[in-house]
This record gives C-alpha cells, sequence and structure tokens, in this order.
C-alpha cells in the first residue's frame, strides 16, 4: 500500500502533462474543424494561421480549444482516444468474435510476439554458447567479443532492410524468419554479456576447492560455473526480451511488412491515423510489460527453489 | 626413495612421513622482480600429526599449504605426499582443504554443499547420505543439513565446510585459517570442536593460523615461519599431551612454548627491519 501512492503520484503527474499537452498539440486542427463548422476563428484561414505560433492561436482562440480533446485525427491523441482505440481494436473485437480479424490488435501483436518468441530463443542460445566459449577460450574472448560489442553499434534500421532481402534470397518465405534475426541481433548481447559476467562470478577460492576434489572441466561448469550464473541471467533475459520485441517492431518498420504492431505503427503514419500508431504503440509496451513480467516470475520461482535470498 | 630423514628423530621417525619437503623453492615472477615466497623449505609431516604453521604475512605459509595441495607449483626442491608428487596426491583425492571462507554454495543446502564433493568423485546416492550424516554428527550439525548456509551463523558455516573437506575419507587435512574470521569465543569453541575431531578421526593436519594460542593450544608440532624470502626459522615439538581442556593455556609448559614461538616470529621480523 505504501509503495501505491508513489506510484499512482507519479502516473497522474504524466496524465497531468498528457492531457496539458493536447491543447496546443491539436489547436490548429481544432481551429480548422471549428472554422468548417461556421464558428469565428482568428485568423481566418488555415493558411492565415500557418505563420501563427501555437499559443498566440491559443490565446486568440480559447473559446475553441476544448474542441481539441475530441478530434478524429488529433495530433496528439488524449489518453481515453488512445484507451478506446486500443479496446476497439482488441477486447471488443475479441467479444465479437472477431480476434484474429487483419484490423485487430490481438492479431497484429501475436504476428509479432511470434517472432519476438522465436528470435528471443535464438538469441539466448547465441548469447549463452559465445558466453560460454568467451570464459572457456582466451583465443574466442579476445576475437569474439569485440565483434559482439561493434554489431551493437550498427544502426538496426540500416541493417533490418538487409537481413530482409538477403535471406529472400536465400529462399527464405515469408518474414518470422528475418524478423526473429533482427531480433535476436539485438537480444543475443546482453545474454551474452550478463552470462560471462555470471559465469566468472565464482571467485579463485571456489575454482581452488573443485581443483581440490580434481573435478572435470564440465563438472566445475555444471556444479559452479552454471549455477551461480542464474541471477545474472535472468537479469539478462528481461533486458533481452525487451530487445527482442524491438528488433521484431523494426523488421516490421521499413521492409513493407503488413502485419504485425511495427507495421501498423508503419501504416497508421502512412494513411495519417495517428490514433492507430498510438494504439499499436500501447499494445507494444504492454506486451513488453507483459513478457518482462513473465520472465521476472519465473526468476523469483527458479531462484527461490536454489535457495537464494530474493 | 630419500630414507635420510633431516628432522630431529622423534618417535615418528621409524615410519615414513606423511608430507615431505626437501630445500622447497616457489619463486612467483612479478611486474616488480621475482618474489621469493618460499626458500628452501624443510619439513616432514608424520601420519597423525597436527601440524601448525604461524608467521606474519607474507611468509609463506599459506603458500606452502597450497603446494601441499598442489595448488601452486614448487618452483625447486622435492616434495612429496603419501609418497607421491603433490598433483598425483591431488588427483588420487589424498586431502580434504579447508579455505579461510567457508565457501559454501548458496544455493545448496548444508546437506548438498557437503555431497558436492561425493558426486564429483561418484559416489552412489546411499553412500552420500550416510557419509553425509555421519560428517554432520561430527561437527555437531545433524540438525541443520536441510538448512541453506545463510540461515546459519559464520562459526557453523565454517563447521559445515570442515564437514565437506571430511566427507570423503581423505587421510589428510589442509586448514588455512579456517577461523580467522571468527570472534575468539566461537574461536575456542571450534579449537576444542577440532581437537576432538582429530582425535577421533586420527587425521594429519595442517594448518595455517595467525594466533600464537591457537597454534600452540591445536598443535603436535609448530612451525614457525618468517617472510623475504618465506622461510621456517623454528619447529617446534609440542610437549602437552594429546587430552587437552581449554584451561590448559594457563599452565606454565603452555606458556613457554607460546613464549618461544613469540620468540621465533620476532626473530624473523628483526630481519626484516
Amino acid at each position: 500500500m505504501r509503495n501505491l501512492v508513489p506510484i499512482l503520484t507519479v502516473l497522474a503527474a504524466i496524465v497531468a502533462f498528457w492531457y496539458a499537452a493536447v491543447a496546443p498539440m491539436n489547436i490548429r486542427g481544432a481551429l480548422d474543424v471549428a472554422e468548417r463548422a461556421g464558428a469565428e476563428v482568428v485568423p481566418a484561414e488555415s493558411r492565415a494561421r500557418f505563420d501563427q505560433s501555437i499559443w498566440r492561436l491559443m490565446a486568440d482562440n480559447s473559446e475553441h480549444i476544448a474542441l481539441g480533446y475530441s478530434l478524429d485525427r488529433p495530433r496528439l491523441p488524449t489518453p481515453v482516444q488512445v484507451g478506446s482505440e486500443l479496446w476497439k481494436t482488441t477486447g471488443e473485437m475479441a467479444l465479437r468474435g472477431r480476434a484474429l480479424s487483419k484490423r485487430s490488435l490481438i492479431y497484429h501483436g501475436w504476428i509479432t510476439l511470434q517472432s519476438t518468441l522465436w528470435g528471443f530463443a535464438l538469441g539466448t542460445v547465441l548469447g549463452m554458447a559465445g558466453a560460454v566459449a568467451i570464459v572457456y577460450s582466451r583465443v574466442v574472448d579476445m576475437s569474439l567479443m569485440p565483434w559482439a560489442i561493434i554489431s551493437q553499434t550498427v544502426p538496426i534500421v540500416a541493417l533490418a532492410p538487409m537481413i530482409i532481402v538477403l535471406s529472400s534470397q536465400v529462399g527464405i518465405e515469408g518474414r518470422t524468419v528475418p524478423k526473429a534475426i533482427i531480433s535476436a541481433y539485438l537480444c543475443y548481447f546482453p545474454v551474452l554479456v550478463g552470462m560471462v559476467k555470471g559465469l566468472r562470478s565464482p571467485g579463485a577460492a571456489q575454482l581452488d576447492l573443485l581443483r581440490t576434489y580434481s573435478a572435470s572441466g564440465l563438472q566445475a561448469f555444471l556444479k559452479l560455473r552454471l549455477p551461480a550464473s542464474m541471477p545474472y541471467l535472468f537479469t539478462s533475459l528481461k533486458i533481452g526480451i525487451a530487445a527482442a520485441l524491438v528488433g521484431t517492431i523494426v523488421g516490421e518498420l521499413p521492409t513493407g511488412a503488413i502485419s504485425g504492431l511495427g507495421a501498423r505503427i508503419l501504416i497508421g503514419d502512412q494513411f495519417g491515423t495517428p490514433l492507430a500508431i498510438w494504439a499499436a504503440l500501447f499494445a507494444a509496451a504492454i506486451l513488453a510489460g507483459v513478457l518482462v513480467t513473465l520472465l521476472d516470475l519465473m526468476q523469483r520461482v527458479t531462484l527461490k527453489r536454489m535457495g537464494m535470498q530474493s | 626413495m630419500q630414507d635420510q630423514v633431516d628432522a630431529p628423530a622423534l618417535d615418528r621417525s621409524t615410519t615414513k612421513p606423511v608430507i615431505s619437503a626437501k630445500s622447497l623453492d616457489l619463486t612467483f615472477q612479478t611486474n616488480d622482480g621475482p618474489v621469493h615466497a618460499l626458500s628452501g623449505v624443510d619439513l616432514d609431516i608424520g601420519k597423525g600429526e597436527f601440524v601448525s604453521f604461524i608467521g606474519p604475512s607474507g611468509c609463506g605459509k599459506t603458500t606452502f599449504l597450497r603446494c601441499i595441495a598442489a595448488l601452486e607449483t614448487p618452483t625447486g626442491g622435492m616434495l612429496t605426499v603419501n609418497g607421491m608428487s603433490a598433483d598425483e596426491a591431488r588427483r588420487a583425492r589424498a586431502y580434504g582443504y579447508v579455505f579461510q571462507a567457508a565457501g559454501l554454495y548458496p544455493w545448496r543446502t548444508i546437506e548438498k554443499n557437503i555431497a558436492l564433493p561425493l558426486e564429483i568423485m561418484g559416489y552412489s546416492r546411499s553412500e552420500q547420505d550416510e557419509r553425509i550424516a555421519r560428517v554432520l554428527d561430527l561437527v555437531e550439525l545433524s540438525n541443520f543439513g536441510k538448512k541453506y548456509p545463510w540461515q546459519l551463523s559464520g562459526g557453523m558455516q565454517q563447521r559445515a565446510s570442515i564437514a565437506r573437506a571430511l566427507a570423503f575419507d581423505a587421510d589428510i587435512l589442509l586448514m588455512d585459517e579456517p577461523f580467522g574470521a571468527l570472534d575468539e569465543i566461537v574461536r575456542d569453541h571450534l579449537n576444542e570442536q577440532l581437537l576432538e575431531l582429530w582425535a577421533r578421526t586420527e587425521k594429519t593436519i595442517g594448518f595455517v593460523t595467525h594466533s600464537i594460542p591457537e597454534a600452540v593450544y591445536l598443535s603436535t608440532k609448530i612451525v614457525v615461519m618468517s617472510p623475504r624470502p618465506g622461510r621456517i626459522t623454528d619447529v617446534i615439538d609440542s610437549p602437552l599431551p594429546k587430552e587437552r581442556p581449554l584451561d590448559i593455556r594457563d599452565t606454565p609448559e603452555f606458556l613457554a612454548i607460546a613464549h618461544r614461538v613469540r620468540e621465533g616470529l620476532r626473530t624473523g621480523h628483526a630481519y626484516d627491519d
């Protein structure tokens, strides 16, 4: 309960700022609507208003500001508008049994989720394998690690179209695989770095102890390094899955995809329907939140079963 | 086989020493030039002896213990453990090693921590259970097997780590300042328990410590060492009886040995200054 007050305070501040921002952002649109409806607007003509600052327009036409909160195509929709658009494209469609219609965000979210999970699985496996190789081989450490770091400095927006083109070139049909590759590309890195740190976390005394038992390398890995890396792994996985989702959405953006949350964002932009963009954005954020929360729960259960204090 | 024994002829001189070092050297190459961690160390440890190594930091007492455990490799001289090279002895699992920090795995219960060496060495499940019960009883932790390390006090954790070192029947127990981080009262108690345990198991124990009373109270033989280069300055065979109540520390015999140890340490330091 004590946590609730600060959380709600921050939330209320964000919503208040959002509402306050709607008025200046939408003033031009509001005045256009008012003028078309025959109201007196200063100055008249959309053209003439173009040179005026939004603050001046608000001051001269204060009676029309309220219109900005109920536009059909607002520059900045209100939270309620976003919420109702989100509901219209998810819950309401589901209630009418059209959850998997191409106009439903549930359908697009599902497309995005599939690629995200494939990418996450691929990235996690690659990251863990890379970490094991780096920890056990100095040569790999020196040769692989710089490339891993460089790979993250390449803008993914530049790389994504190339991955799509190249994967269709080698005969991969559809977009799930190239999107998963893009998503894995973003997601393997935190897993790699976290696992390297985790696998290296046992101290010299811990490793000496296993030497005194004359333990094999495999035993040292399974009984010491791997369990010791678990807390690090879960932290990395949480970052990784969020990165994988971003990767998938980026993979859907510049590539002419027609389904997926990223495609919805792009289409919303092209057709001038900001509400669709915002609804897709929120759907992505909610999806990310659910995924991270699920991993957090897995972390708690696992570490608790390992007897660790959390 | 080297038969000539340099150590003073005592009752054990008839049997072969369990651990034997002959002019042992260990030099670490560092950026600031070579560091002589051990120089010309000669020592024989007989079966069932309790040998303490005492000296200021940098005197090589821990390094010597680690050489016996084959965790360090000497750069010169001879070292045999159970008649083998130290590394062969390590692979034959000839010793249990207790580190300064208990080093229990936080994700394993006390039982499972003790099971660790047994799992690695491939003991059967029933054999593991039987041994865990036995060593837990030996260190008086029978009721704590299901607990996790963080649920135990520091002293109890260290007892658990001793149990872990005892679980697989190694004849030699090497202990590197095992009670260094514990307070005086807990330390007294553990010292008493350790003597009892030694009497019951008849192990050969090598014990590194900073504390003069601890060394004198526990040992049949006290090895005084000094730094730069790390070497042995005195080896004292204790005349104290095997049966040692805590108040033996107030007897004149005890104080006389403690005095000799202190003198030995002081000589080592004078060389240094």
